[in-house]
């Protein structure tokens, strides 16, 4: 009944962009080890893509020579994940709304608002340079947990 | 119809040009690049092109398509062509909803509806 226990795991990879695809691997290998559905694969998959590549391209600049640091826990009843660079780190609320404007036409600035989108929780330390993030299997919870987080 | 590497197809239909992505996932930056560059080739080489891509086979993709697709509409438009995507997968369609790219894009059902679409003055 190994699906059962949480499973907490952390991971150091190269800063680079090909390093997500096997961490990305094992993660939707718990999730479905936990029974979510394609919908949350789906999500986690996007938003696990969104935000490594932030953090080697925004966070670390594109520099080999940095790490990314991955920690998740995946539980039948929630997943969460946290990205760690070794960036300068940013001021997520300093990134304009893609839909909106000239935003609208721009070709970047979309990572954000998808993972804002198809996670449940996404918060950045104080830093800018983590980003943690959940999504829970069963929705009607989430709304306690948001409504926690929004006071 | 001629094959792309990586991942595209190109195909004529009347007065439409056709690209179908056939990889399932598109992900990879270099092979954005790669796909970008196929495309805008494509565009150069036309007068007035009315591109059709062709997303059937897409099961998943990151926002860095979407800022492909986003140059390529630009590219499309400074040379008087029109652009229509067609057979968007559900999920992915939730993508375009969610940032609104429905309201930039023409987006169709299908072929035959995009080149009916297309087909009208601009």
């Amino acid at each position: 009944m190994a699906s059962k226990a949480p499973i907490n795991c952390s991971i150091v990879v190269e800063s680079k962009s090909s390093a997500v695809v096997d961490v990305c691997k094992e993660i939707l290998e718990k999730l479905e080890e936990n029974k979510f559905d394609k919908d949350d694969i789906f999500a986690v998959h996007l938003t696990f893509e969104e935000a490594f590549l932030n953090a080697v391209k925004h966070g670390n600049k594109n520099d080999p020579t940095k790490k990314v640091k991955i920690d998740y826990s995946v539980t039948p009843e929630k997943v969460e994940i946290t990205i760690t660079d070794e960036g300068e780190g940013f001021e997520p609320e300093s990134v304009d709304d893609p839909r909106f404007g000239k935003g609208l036409y721009e070709p970047g600035g979309r990572g954000l608002l998808l993972m804002n989108s198809y996670m449940d929780i996404v918060k950045y330390n104080e830093q800018g340079n983590s980003v943690y993030m959940v999504r829970y299997k069963e929705k009607p919870s989430l709304r306690e947990d948001q409504t926690q987080i929004q006071v | 119809m001629d094959m792309i590497k990586p991942g595209i197809s190109v195909d004529y239909a009347g007065n439409a040009t056709i690209m179908r992505f056939t990889d399932e996932k598109i992900l990879e930056e270099q092979d954005i690049k790669a796909l970008s560059e196929s495309i805008m080739s494509v565009i150069e080489q036309a007068v007035r092109i009315n591109l059709i891509l062709d997303f059937d086979n897409v099961r998943f993709l990151s926002s860095a398509v979407l800022g492909l697709l986003i140059r390529v509409s630009k590219r499309i438009y400074e040379h008087d062509g029109q652009l229509g995507l067609c057979n968007i997968n559900p999920k992915i369609y939730e993508i375009f909803k969610i940032t609104r790219l429905t309201k930039t894009f023409d987006i169709y059902n299908s072929i035959e509806s995009a080149k009916e679409g297309l087909s009208e003055p601009n």
